[in-house]
């Protein structure tokens, strides 16, 4: 009786495993048509007890801010947040003054008039746009907002990375339309693009003597734009991991406590 | 089963409050005295687990719901104040949304489990039916949810699932209309699925009292499937044998959990719920959450609208009348030999049109002679199987089937085990 039992199980797990298999090929192939391969970076946030780079995160603020930042917008990301913790941490004083670089409006004043203020810790990043209207009538297409990019991507800052470097000569089989540029991981497009290839070699000078190259440049931004969209990944992954130690040891007071509880019945 | 109760007020207060509202007996005779068969195993600790999930969804929601605000304009915008403002929101979130998905988790090993053991057979239909109507609302309650953030997967995924009461015939798009509050999702759609999906939990909360009234009633079944027949010997009361058991299997579970909401939050989500809804634009591929995948792979087997329709609903439907298509008087697959092998392949058949749902439908799987084989091919040969099974299959195996010898009782049955072991 146990025997067939156990085989019946076999038979299922078999053909659970064939299924799998069988379907194995069919899925690769499809990410195949559908994918370019993404380089998988060693990014410092990734694992369970990942952390941000902060001078990485400047860095990729910098890029973020002299080369992004002038088509795309990033409503959800405050001057604030550049201080916080868990993020780029800049002093409170570089925080302030980064933000006393740009104009916001503000009013009414008494008098019923709008008037423009230095922006402040408490104000959003600007966009270089009034509207997406305004961004279509200028780009020819709406640049998406960068806040959440990083987790609005299969495959994340790894996509992101791979997309800044994945501009190539289109083969000849692909007519790339004016006004767009070929890059075989925009796969949304079927490979083209309206950004022109954004970064060049040396383009951002860097304060802290890193090699301003595309490559550097790319991941630097890439790490800034995942910090963007998951600020608060350092406090989860320390909480996650007390989480988890209190988790653990609980589940083996409680597998002794059934144990003993249950001995008189075994 | 439950028989008298043991409880025996100890002190004053607690006879004066006895003879006006025995509440403490009530707790007394449900979470202490109530006898559990002593065979019970770890998959039956999936009720436990489903009622803290349920409690976890309600208090989290309940937070979430201070800060979000349901308008078209803004609920994207309050989720991202959640992640990044509202002091550990991101937490309250991540636990939200993937408690959500552990819920299913845990509901369809706690089914799996029903199916495995016929916990649905006499006395126990009621039982089960009320199970049925709380998956039910759990899928209700989860749609609505899923819309709330307001994302590109929100936005489409309510699109394509109030369109299907369009495909009903002549009054479709008025029950459409009358769904949205409006011509098309706006606004008053996103503010009356927020109060639906407060409202749902607090009905899911009813049934699940109902449900577990209904299980105190008979009693549970277990893995002999053999009633209870003598309280002292085949049963065990409820604390401490099953709370600490309970409470063992419900941590294990929580470490899963715990796993996904710290460490890979966004896993079971779709990236495409991180862009702001834009009903200007179609995402390539719009899915359910996983959950749903098998009934969507359901709906769009068959090639008519409200064919689909029919079939997707109907295969939630058949789950109610089980009790009564299943022919055999033996419970537990254990003693049935050819019901055993049908169980795993219909999980194989349930775990593979859930892979279809989340495939593009006319994805090549392999050629035949110049035909291709295409994911709807074989969405359509898993759901007539998934329908065959329950309409076929469960009539006809009680009556062909020759089961095993069924122990005397549980403790027979415990016993048993015991010396076949001890002889081995």
């Amino acid at each position: 009786m146990k025997m067939i039992q156990k085989l019946s199980i076999a038979a299922a797990a078999v053909a659970t495993v064939a299924l799998v298999i069988g379907f194995v090929p069919v899925k690769q192939a499809l990410a195949s048509e559908h994918e370019a391969e993404l380089e998988k970076i060693d990014w410092s946030f990734n694992g369970p007890f990942g952390t941000f780079d902060r001078s990485q995160l400047r860095r990729g603020y910098k890029v973020y801010k002299e080369v992004c930042a002038t088509c795309h917008s990033m409503h959800y990301v405050s001057f604030r947040n550049l201080a916080e913790k868990g993020g780029p941490e800049f002093t409170e004083a570089q925080m302030k003054a980064i933000a006393a670089e740009y104009k916001v409006q503000d009013g009414p004043d008494q008098s019923g008039d709008m008037f423009e203020r230095p922006a402040e810790g408490k104000d959003k990043f600007l966009s270089p746009y009034a509207n997406d209207e305004a961004a279509a009538a200028t780009l020819g297409a709406v640049p998406p907002d960068l806040s959440l990019i990083a987790k609005a991507r299969e495959g994340g800052p790894d996509y992101i990375h791979a997309l800044l470097n994945g501009y190539k000569d289109a083969p000849a089989d692909v007519t790339v339309p004016a006004g767009g540029h070929y890059n075989p991981v925009f796969t949304a497009g079927s490979g083209v693009i309206a950004m022109p290839p954004p970064l060049v070699e040396g383009q951002v000078d860097y304060d802290d003597g890193t090699p301003n190259t595309v490559e550097q440049m790319s991941k630097d931004v890439s790490a800034f734009l995942m910090w963007t969209a998951e600020p608060k990944l350092e406090a989860r992954h320390r909480i996650g991991f007390q989480v988890m130690v209190y988790l653990i040891v609980l589940a083996g007071i409680l597998f002794f406590a059934t144990r003993k509880v249950w001995a008189d019945q075994h | 089963m439950s028989g008298h109760s043991t409880y025996n007020p100890s002190n004053g207060f607690t006879r004066w409050l006895d003879s006006r509202l025995p509440i403490v007996r009530l707790a007394h005779d449900t979470a202490v005295s109530y006898p559990v068969p002593k065979n019970l195993n770890y998959w039956w600790t999936f009720g436990g687990i489903l009622t803290f999930i349920l409690v976890a969804q309600i208090v989290t929601g309940v937070v979430l719901a201070m800060h979000y605000v349901p308008t078209t304009a803004l609920a994207f915008a309050s989720v991202e104040s959640i992640m990044r403002d509202v002091n550990y929101g991101w937490m309250l979130r991540y636990a939200h949304a993937n408690g959500a998905s552990m819920f299913f988790v845990a509901v369809y090993i706690h089914m799996f489990r029903g199916l495995y053991y016929g916990s649905y057979k006499a006395p126990r239909e009621v039982l089960w039916i009320l199970g049925c109507l709380i998956y039910l609302l759990m899928m209700a309650t989860a749609f609505f949810g899923y819309v709330l953030p307001w994302g590109q997967m929100s936005f489409w995924g309510a699109t394509v699932i109030t369109n299907l009461f369009g495909a009903i015939p002549f009054v479709g798009p008025s029950i459409a209309t009358w769904l949205w509050g409006g011509f098309s999702i706006g606004d008053p759609t996103i503010n009356r699925f927020f109060s639906l999906h407060y409202l749902f939990p607090f009905l899911i909360f009813g049934v699940v009292i109902l449900h577990i009234w209904a299980l105190h009633v008979t009693g549970q079944n277990n893995p002999a499937g053999v009633e209870v027949k003598n309280k002292d010997q085949d049963t065990v009361p409820f604390t401490p044998y099953a709370t600490v058991k309970d409470a063992f299997g419900l941590s294990v579970f929580l470490i899963m959990f715990a796993y996904f909401v710290f460490f890979t939050p966004n896993a079971l989500g779709d990236v495409e719920n991180y862009t702001v809804a834009n009903p200007l634009k179609t995402p390539l591929h719009i899915v359910p959450e996983w959950y749903l995948l098998p009934f969507y792979a359901i709906l769009r087997a068959v090639p008519s609208k409200i064919g689909g329709v029919v079939l997707m609903f109907g295969a939630i439907a058949v789950l109610f009348v089980l009790p009564w298509l299943d022919t055999s008087k033996v419970r537990s697959a254990r003693f049935r030999p050819l019901f055993k092998q049908f169980f795993w392949l219909f999980l194989v058949v349930c775990l593979a049109l859930g892979w279809c749902g989340g495939q593009m439908p006319d994805n090549v799987l392999f050629s035949v002679g110049g035909i291709d084989i295409i994911v709807t091919h074989l969405a359509r040969l898993l759901t007539f199987y998934y329908f065959f099974h329950f309409l076929v299959l469960f009539p006809l195996l009680g009556l062909i089937e020759r089961p095993k010898p069924l122990p005397e009782s549980i403790a027979a049955s415990v016993l048993g085990g015991k010396t076949a072991a001890a002889k081995a």
